[in-house]
């Protein structure tokens, strides 16, 4: 059913019009051409498509547009603040915590919603929240100490 | 070297060489100096080369660099990049032989408009071959601006020296000129013939030091365009009706309620049905509405069959290797051991699906692919469509990952197709289950040795049969007096009648199931002898590399002799994979009750000659150890009559952060010898160090991979 869907992405009052029951990654890719958020599965298994909705991480595979109506989505390019790298985008560049990259957008945003719930957490606790993430290169690890070195520099998680 | 590293693979059979002439690349590519090189120049690829005849070389040139008016450099190559990191360690290369900041290196990739002809991006090839050529090239262009300088400054050329991107007088430094300068105005164009002298690492200020990966920025952003994020105007995105099972038939179809869908256009020639949709998920929806009919084969075979039938099919083996006799070994052996080896089917499963964008305009199409094999997929496009070679151009966004899997390009053939059908352009992105359905499969197979131990602790008789992993690996590195190797099946790419869906090349092709067999079959022996294992192979080895890894990974380990089954849960596998030497051992608890094995540590040796980007190598060393612990434990995919039954993450376990130990690594230094392989060998020893260390801990031996918590029980409760 087509309606006018009001929402915040990346902090920017947005509306358009479209089938409401149409999944929130289509409606990036296409209507609003942001490419950073990628298909991996389509079924909520390996989290490329990881976006944040009310600062929750959510998979945008699943996440219809009907449910995104007057919330704040915050995409991979919602954190780049005026050309300056986010502290996490930071980390995982000075860690290496990427390969092939495709994987890297949806790792970041569920780290970013991890460290606004806990700045400092252990590398268990990364693991525990990270674990439905998936990367096929092996980038796993440094990817951890990614998450932790950038929660040092963020300043209250964000 | 194995042959069947290039050529066991039908491949090549779409590879041709460039029709573009030298001045239809440099036309293009502007003004300045050009320096082109054909990678079979360097010694590594003829040796190679003479082993397969077949293999057409480029007799002209594949690659070339520019040197432009602005000073900056750029490499016009074929090879793409997929998250080896050849995007920055190539620039590396050319930066350090042209005494330029890698900062002004440009490196342009995987454009079959752009860059001449290549065979394509695998077998851990770019560092090795590509690269001697590259900085070969680079040292010829050095050369050209010298000469250039000693006209234009009116030096004798011995008196100049370059750094910075600057030639200048060593007699007088004030008397210098910019290699933009030089390059300014100018179409100077030479053939890099190699007697230009490459620098000695003793020289390098930017190979052999670890450099961010230059493509890092965009990635973390958001910024850099896979095939998939390529939007042209009028683009439709297309889903395509598949099979159930590969051999079904199509007996009935209809599309009525498919095409009631708003903006759907319905694609129909033959059994090939397609629906197009401004929108990839309104397409997929529709696609869901059609009801077909397939006439579905029952083969028999599954997962659980499918040996016994390789076996069966198995042709005649062909001998590789053999000396002394085998009859004389089994007399010299006080103990024998028999065992096969198995391991089931694993998928390529990078996170970027197959993908291609086919846009067709005034008779020119151009197709953006995430492929591993842009030329091939220039090819195959051309003939899909009927037209010359030069009608297709192929652009190679970054690949998502492709481990081998990114050879095939079924889907950029899809795309060109339907773009010819529509008159639109068309994007072919598979879904998940796509993905899956039409992987070409790393090969189920079979190894089955019979080797002796002499009362000496050597062994005194190696007789191994492979069947359908293929030859590479398959040549042991021990001193065996009496020895054989035979390999039965052509190769990862199987025979009609063998594999039932399409099976290929996948990340260290044939070296993973032989390494798996062979160094799990050493450490029986090890056991047998009442031997620590590192201490038997050692006794067992000649070869000074393979000692030296071994060593090295002990060292790092902290390695205490005793013999298996020790209860530690340590295990030791050896490996050479594309030039490499590679010692694994690891460290894993085993949960008797439910199978369940952690692996808590694994340490990796590597011996791979001179190494460009250290860091680099690191990471791809981490990544194949990470790669390596789904084939060793969990990845297999299960199938029955061509149905494929694992088609997502959630039944078919690829490694996530729970599953990561802790990674050591060790590069052994060794610049002075030729760059060795890097993206592929850590990942050949991960079957067996994992099968050894369980062993050691339980005292149970696996010789089925995956070691699923399954198999693992079922061989406690034999045991």
């Amino acid at each position: 059913m087509e309606d006018t869907v009001r929402f915040k992405l990346n902090g920017k009052p947005t509306k358009l019009t479209v089938d409401v029951d149409r999944k929130l990654l289509w409606v990036l890719r296409t209507d609003l051409e942001l490419t950073g958020t990628k298909y991996g599965c389509g079924e909520s298994h390996c989290g490329a498509c990881t976006v944040l909705v009310n600062n929750e991480a959510v998979r945008s595979c699943h996440v219809t547009m009907k449910d995104v109506a007057g919330k704040d989505v915050l995409t991979i390019e919602g954190l780049t603040k005026s050309g300056k790298l986010h502290p996490l985008q930071k980390a995982f560049v000075e860690h290496n915590a990427l390969q092939c990259g495709y994987c890297t957008p949806g790792m970041i945003m569920n780290a970013f919603a991890l460290l606004r719930r806990n700045p400092r957490p252990s590398s268990s606790e990364v693991v525990k929240e990270m674990d439905d993430n998936l990367c096929r290169c092996g980038a796993h690890n440094r990817i951890i100490r990614a998450i932790q070195a950038a929660g040092k520099e963020m300043k209250g998680g964000i | 070297m194995n042959n069947d590293l290039f050529f066991e693979n039908d491949l090549l059979n779409n590879y041709s060489p460039s029709q573009q002439s030298r001045r239809e690349f440099i036309k293009k590519a502007g003004s300045g100096i050009f320096i082109l090189f054909a990678v079979g120049d360097t010694l590594l690829f003829s040796q190679e080369s003479v082993r397969a005849p077949q293999q057409r070389l480029p007799s002209d040139f594949n690659a070339f660099l520019r040197i432009g008016p602005d000073g900056r450099v750029t490499c016009f190559t074929g090879k793409i990049e997929m998250g080896q990191g050849v995007h920055t360690s190539l620039p590396q290369m050319l930066a350090d032989e042209l005494d330029v900041a890698l900062d002004s290196v440009e490196i342009l990739m995987g454009d079959t408009d752009l860059c001449p002809w290549d065979m394509g991006t695998f077998g851990s090839l770019s560092t090795r071959v590509f690269g001697p050529a590259l900085r070969a090239a680079g040292a010829e262009a050095r050369q050209v601006l010298l000469e250039l300088a000693s006209e234009n400054l009116k030096v004798p050329r011995e008196r100049l020296s370059t750094e910075n991107g600057v030639v200048f007088d060593k007699a007088d430094k004030k008397n210098r000129v910019s290699y933009g300068k030089l390059a300014d105005g100018k179409k100077i164009e030479r053939r890099a013939n190699g007697k230009a002298s490459v620098k000695k690492p003793a020289e390098f200020k930017i190979m052999g030091k670890s450099v961010p990966r230059r493509d890092a920025a965009d990635k973390v952003t958001g910024k850099a365009n896979y095939a998939g994020d390529i939007h042209l105007p009028g683009m439709l995105a297309a889903k395509i009706l598949r099979p159930p099972a590969h051999g079904a038939k199509l007996v009935d179809i209809d599309l009525s309620e498919a095409e009631q869908i708003r903006g759907v256009q319905v694609i129909k020639e033959g059994d090939f049905v397609a629906i197009l949709h401004k929108y990839p998920d309104v397409a997929e929806q529709a696609l869901s509405k059609i009801k077909a009919r397939f006439d579905r084969p029952d083969t028999g075979v599954d997962d659980k069959t499918i040996f016994d039938h390789l076996l069966k099919v198995a042709p005649q083996g062909r001998a590789t290797t053999k000396d002394g006799n085998l009859q004389q070994g089994e007399q010299l052996s006080k103990t024998v051991v028999e065992e096969t080896y198995f391991n089931d089917y694993v998928a390529h499963a990078p996170i970027e699906p197959h993908t291609a964008v086919v846009n067709i305009e005034g008779g020119k199409a151009t197709v953006w692919a995430s492929t591993q094999t842009p030329f091939s997929v220039k090819g195959e496009v051309a003939r899909e469509l009927g037209v010359a070679p030069e009608q297709v151009r192929v652009i190679t966004p970054f690949v998502g990952g492709g481990f081998g899997g990114k050879t095939r390009n079924l889907q950029a053939v899809e795309a060109a197709r339907l773009a010819k059908l529509s008159g639109k352009p068309v994007q072919v992105a598979w879904s998940r289950k796509e993905e899956f359905f039409f992987d070409t499969f790393r090969p189920a197979a079979v190894v089955k040795i019979k080797s002796g131990i002499a009362e000496n602790g050597g062994v005194s008789l190696w007789d191994y049969h492979v069947y359908f992993a293929g030859e590479r690996g398959s040549q042991h590195f021990y001193t065996i007096p009496h020895h054989s190797t035979v390999v039965h099946g052509a190769g990862w790419t199987g025979a009609p009648g063998s594999h039932p869906f399409a099976t290929g090349a996948w990340r260290a092709p044939s070296n993973n199931t032989n390494t798996f067999a062979r160094e799990s079959q050493i450490e029986i022996m090890a056991a047998k002898a009442g031997m620590d294992p590192v201490e038997f192979r050692l006794r067992n080895l000649a070869d000074k590399k393979m000692q030296n890894v071994l060593k090295a990974a002990a060292e790092k380990f902290g390695w205490k002799p005793a013999n298996p089954p020790s209860g530690r849960g340590y295990g030791v596998a050896c490996g050479t994979d594309a030039g490499t030497s590679v010692a694994t051992i690891a460290e894993v608890e085993v949960h008797k009750a439910t199978g369940m094995v952690k692996v808590k540590r694994v340490v990796c040796a590597q011996d791979m000659g001179l190494v460009i980007n250290p860091e680099g190598a690191t990471i791809q060393m981490e990544g194949c150890i990470t790669m390596g612990l789904g084939y060793a434990l969990t990845e297999g995919l299960r199938f029955k009559n061509g149905e494929i039954l694992d088609l997502n993450f959630d039944t078919y376990e690829i490694p996530r952060f729970s599953g990561l130990p802790k990674i050591e690594t060790v590069i052994i230094d060794n610049k002075d010898s030729d760059p060795q392989g890097g993206g592929e060998p850590a990942i050949i020893t991960m079957g067996a160090v994992i099968a050894n260390a369980i062993y050691d801990a339980i005292g149970v031996r696996l010789f089925h991979l995956p070691m699923t918590p399954e198999r693992i029980k079922e061989a406690i409760n034999k045991s």
